[in-house]
């Protein structure tokens, strides 16, 4: 038996299942990269009808009424930057501190792997639960908060503003505060893995000079892992800017510009949660037009972050 | 702050060194109680944040318990107004969906970490490959719902099973990929070069050596993925829609348990926001499986 | 507001007049030291004495090393690690509950094995010590800077790059720059963890040149695995094997005529 299949008909035979299956692997890995190209191709060509009516009016256009064929996301748009910058403002401190915590020795190791482990759970949770949660904990908090801040700040310049009436449970400050504790594993998870790359040398070096534990922390180490907590930072915008579940469960989804914290808005991921199922004509046109920013803006998010990160990977390098 | 500060330190003349263990406790004492105060902040913030999940846990159990049973995970959904009913059909269609998904993404995402890994690591398509895997992770998974919606649904017609496995295909393709590639890098090269070395060629090397030993890392990768899958909600809304009747075929809107608790809510029925935790519990449930397993796969490895 | 009024007092006298050197300046008595259950030393006991250069040489493992890291209490890092008996620092011990670790480390300075500069710049590397006590006084830092570069020799190089990154640097130069990290704060003893361990021939030239000029102004204690570097630059040397010290005396005398079996077996190079 061996010695036929080395005949050399045989091995011929036998070497073609080699070449096939490379070609095979070709072919996948080149679907895999015009997946991406097929996305965006897709998405452009359905929203190619709306982008020639619009043009770039849609970005400025603060009118969403499907009624009279008139679209414009700026409020959405607005929203989904708003929504995240301040779950990132409310997330980062916390899941710094977290990371710092996890890196460090303050607790034995089973309490800190049991933080580890409570935090790893929180990105596990799917979205539509996060929301769920927020209908029956959040809103009913912000509610209350809302009527106190409106009363308690009505003759305070900006911060009247940013508390004006009416106070909502649906609004843009209880779906920041889910959306921050969304972001926060992702923020935690990135830092702690560059806090842990600072070599055990500096800290030493930073020990034996004198310093605190937190002087050691603060001038040495987190300095040194600076670069991977930024790339953490904008990976988690980006993550919070396409978040489409708990968003659209709490915002509210209107389409009304307000500066308020307490009023309902809307986010372009929501926008489409909520319209795209019973949408027609150039409804439909549109919301691809809305989806194609998203995928423009956390696309650009997403290779910025990627790009910091590979910085650092070259950066700590040279560290050792 | 202190601008004469600078006598401080660098100035300890030799002279003076004679009782430096004592002047420096006082120095000091300021900075170990801001270390001290910092060191507690820090613990306090950390255990902050368990506060929400334990809420999350607690209350997705307390609500979700009571309706907990047989007939529940086995009816149809309760229309709005009535008792009694179930989740079956969505605990099916979301199995039904998330199958589709592995079966269609596995492929592909296999083979592409086996050609990136195996065959040309440092060719510009190995590069791109890696760099779209990146992208598609980052891309918003309601994305891959609009996607979903402009192939299938916008062509055949309707929504459909398809539609929604289609969607979380293209969501966990880098997931697999991504995780595949890790497991073959796993596969120590010394392997390659005995399979290589005792004549085999290129595809008896990755099919008899290098599969076998990176299968339980790929199946990691693959729990992983049931689990994103599984939890997600945002790409099904309208691809596979929802349906309060059993799925017959994979032509029709489908039920699953992410768009079952996101539809019920929002309602105002109690009865239906209580099969709405009750979901979430079993939702829970399954991911946290899926995750566990992958886990447990992992650590075989 | 955190200093006391010893610390802000004007410096008395130059460096001509200082007393005379002790010589238990750091005194060990007694020691036993534990990693967990694993006796690590057994019954220190040794005098080194002020502004001159101790070396301590054997095997790894032998407790050299440890020793040394317990001199500023770096051990404490460690979980799990306990002593018994004291060590005392020019006659005070450096156990004393009225002494804080962070004070004494800054009147121990310590040179690592591998250097371990800061990713800051040369000048922000030197003056760490000075800012976390919460110095800003701008002429005090520059001054500090040049006076610690020149004195770890290292001020011809670098003067004019001062704010360059300090990982720049090449290996000896780094080395070197720890060295003047360690002794911008002025303290009363320099612990130098194989210093020379990663560096080529002429660099470490360069630090045992330094070595020599240092002594006048610190006490020195070196741990280091090369027995010529010993015999080239120490006053005393210790041997150390399997936690204990066997033998400590003039470095010349332990090189030429030692009392013990085990140093002669060992600077033979019969064993280690």
């Amino acid at each position: 038996m061996p010695d036929s299949a080395l005949q050399s008909g045989g091995l011929r035979e036998f070497r073609k299942g080699p070449d096939l299956f490379r070609a095979l692997c070709w072919l996948a890995a080149a679907a895999t990269v015009a997946a991406l190209v097929w996305i965006l191709w897709e998405i452009t060509a359905q929203a190619w009808p709306a982008i020639r009516r619009f043009g770039l009016e849609f970005l400025t256009s603060d009118k969403w009424q499907p009624g009279r064929n008139r679209f414009g996301v700026l409020p959405f748009l607005a929203g989904t930057v708003s929504s995240s910058l301040i779950a990132l403002l409310l997330a980062l401190p916390l899941g710094l501190a977290v990371a710092i915590f996890l890196s460090e020795d303050f607790l034995p190791l089973p309490v800190r792997q049991g933080v580890r482990f409570t935090v790893e759970m929180l990105a596990a949770i799917p979205s539509v639960v996060y929301g769920l949660w927020g209908i029956y904990v959040v809103i009913p908090l912000v509610q209350k908060f809302g009527l106190w801040a409106v009363a308690a700040f009505r003759d305070i310049p900006v911060l009247n503003v940013l508390f004006g009436k009416p106070a909502y449970g649906n609004s843009l400050l209880t779906a920041s505060l889910v959306l921050a504790l969304m972001i926060l594993p992702t923020i935690t998870a990135i830092s702690r893995t560059a806090l842990v790359a600072v070599p055990g040398t500096l800290r030493e070096g930073a020990y034996a000079l004198g310093s605190t534990r937190w002087e050691a922390i603060f001038r040495v180490i987190l300095p040194t892992a600076a670069p991977g907590i930024v790339a953490a930072t904008i990976l988690a915008l980006g993550r919070a800017m396409g978040e489409t579940m708990a968003v659209a469960m709490l915002i509210g989804n209107s389409s009304k510009l307000s500066w308020s914290l307490l009023s309902p808005a809307g986010t372009l991921a929501g926008l489409l949660a909520n319209q795209f199922a019973e949408a027609a004509d150039l409804q439909v046109s549109a919301l691809m037009y809305a989806a194609l920013l998203l995928v423009a803006l956390t696309l650009l998010v997403n290779v910025a972050g990627e790009a910091v990160l590979r910085y650092t990977q070259k950066k700590t390098a040279g560290v050792r | 702050m202190n601008a004469d500060a600078g006598s401080v330190s660098p100035m300890n003349s030799s002279s003076a060194r004679t009782d430096f263990l004592h002047t420096a406790t006082s120095v000091s004492w300021r900075r170990s109680l801001g270390n001290k105060v910092l060191n507690v902040l820090c613990a306090v913030l950390a255990f902050l944040t368990l506060i929400p999940l334990f809420s999350i846990l607690f209350l997705v159990l307390k609500n979700g318990l009571p309706l907990l049973g047989w007939e529940t995970l086995t009816q149809l959904p309760p229309v709005s107004g009535t008792t009694g009913g179930g989740i079956g059909n969505a605990i099916v269609g979301t199995l039904v969906m998330v199958g589709l998904a592995i079966a269609l993404a596995t492929p592909f995402g296999v083979l592409s970490a086996i050609y990136v890994n195996e065959y040309a690591p440092n060719a510009p398509l190995a590069h791109a490959v890696r760099f779209v895997a990146k992208l598609l992770t980052g891309i918003p998974s309601i994305i891959s719902g609009v996607f979903a919606y402009a192939v299938v649904v916008l062509t055949t017609g309707s929504f459909s099973a398809w539609a929604g496995g289609f969607a979380l295909a293209v969501l966990v393709l880098p997931t697999i990929l991504l995780t595949a590639e890790q497991a073959l890098l796993g596969v120590p090269k010394t392997y390659r070069e005995a399979s290589y070395g005792l004549g085999a060629t290129n595809f008896q090397t990755i099919w008899r050596v290098v599969l076998p030993d990176a299968l339980p890392a790929m199946m990691t990768g693959l729990m992983l993925a049931v689990a994103r899958a599984a939890g997600e909600t945002a790409p099904l809304l309208f691809t596979a829609l929802f349906s309060y009747g059993w799925i017959e075929s994979l032509n029709e809107p489908t039920a699953s348990l992410s768009v079952l608790i996101y539809n019920f809510s929002t309602t105002f029925d109690d009865h239906q926001k209580q099969m709405a935790w009750t979901a979430s519990l079993v939702l829970v449930i399954l991911v946290t499986l899926a995750n566990v397993g992958a886990q447990a796969l992992f650590r075989k490895k | 507001m955190d200093q006391s009024p010893t610390q802000s007092a004007p410096r008395p006298g130059a460096m001509t007049d200082q007393p005379r050197p002790r010589a238990d300046f750091l005194k060990v008595v007694d020691f036993n030291f534990y990693y967990g259950k694993k006796q690590a030393l057994f019954d220190i006991n040794i005098e080194i004495p002020e502004r001159q250069v101790t070396a301590f040489i054997g095997p790894s493992g032998c407790g050299k090393s440890t020793l040394l890291r317990n001199f500023n209490r770096m051990n404490e890092l460690i979980e799990g690690v306990r002593h018994e008996g004291d060590i005392l620092l020019n006659g005070r011990s450096i156990y004393d509950r009225q002494v804080e670790v962070i004070a004494l480390r800054r009147s121990i300075g310590m040179v690592f094995q591998k250097s371990n500069p800061f990713p800051k710049s040369i000048y922000e590397n030197i003056v760490y010590s000075l800012r976390i006590a919460g110095v800003r006084n701008r002429s005090v830092l520059d001054e500090t800077v040049e006076r610690s570069l020149r004195g770890a020799a290292l001020w011809d190089e670098v003067k004019d790059r001062l704010h360059d990154s300090a990982l720049g640097l090449s290996g000896g130069q780094m080395q070197r720059l720890c060295i003047a990290r360690a002794i911008a704060n002025r303290p009363a003893v320099l612990l130098m963890d194989e210093p020379c361990s990663a560096l080529d021939p002429i660099a470490t030239a360069k630090v045992e040149d330094l070595i020599h000029e240092l002594k006048r102004e610190f006490t020195i204690v070196i741990v280091t695995h090369n027995m010529q570097q010993a015999a080239r630059c120490s006053d005393r040397t210790a041997f150390f094997y399997l936690g204990r010290l066997i033998e400590f005396d003039e470095t010349q005398k332990i090189f030429s005529n030692p009392r013990e079996k085990q140093t002669e077996d060992y600077i033979t190079g019969r064993f280690g």
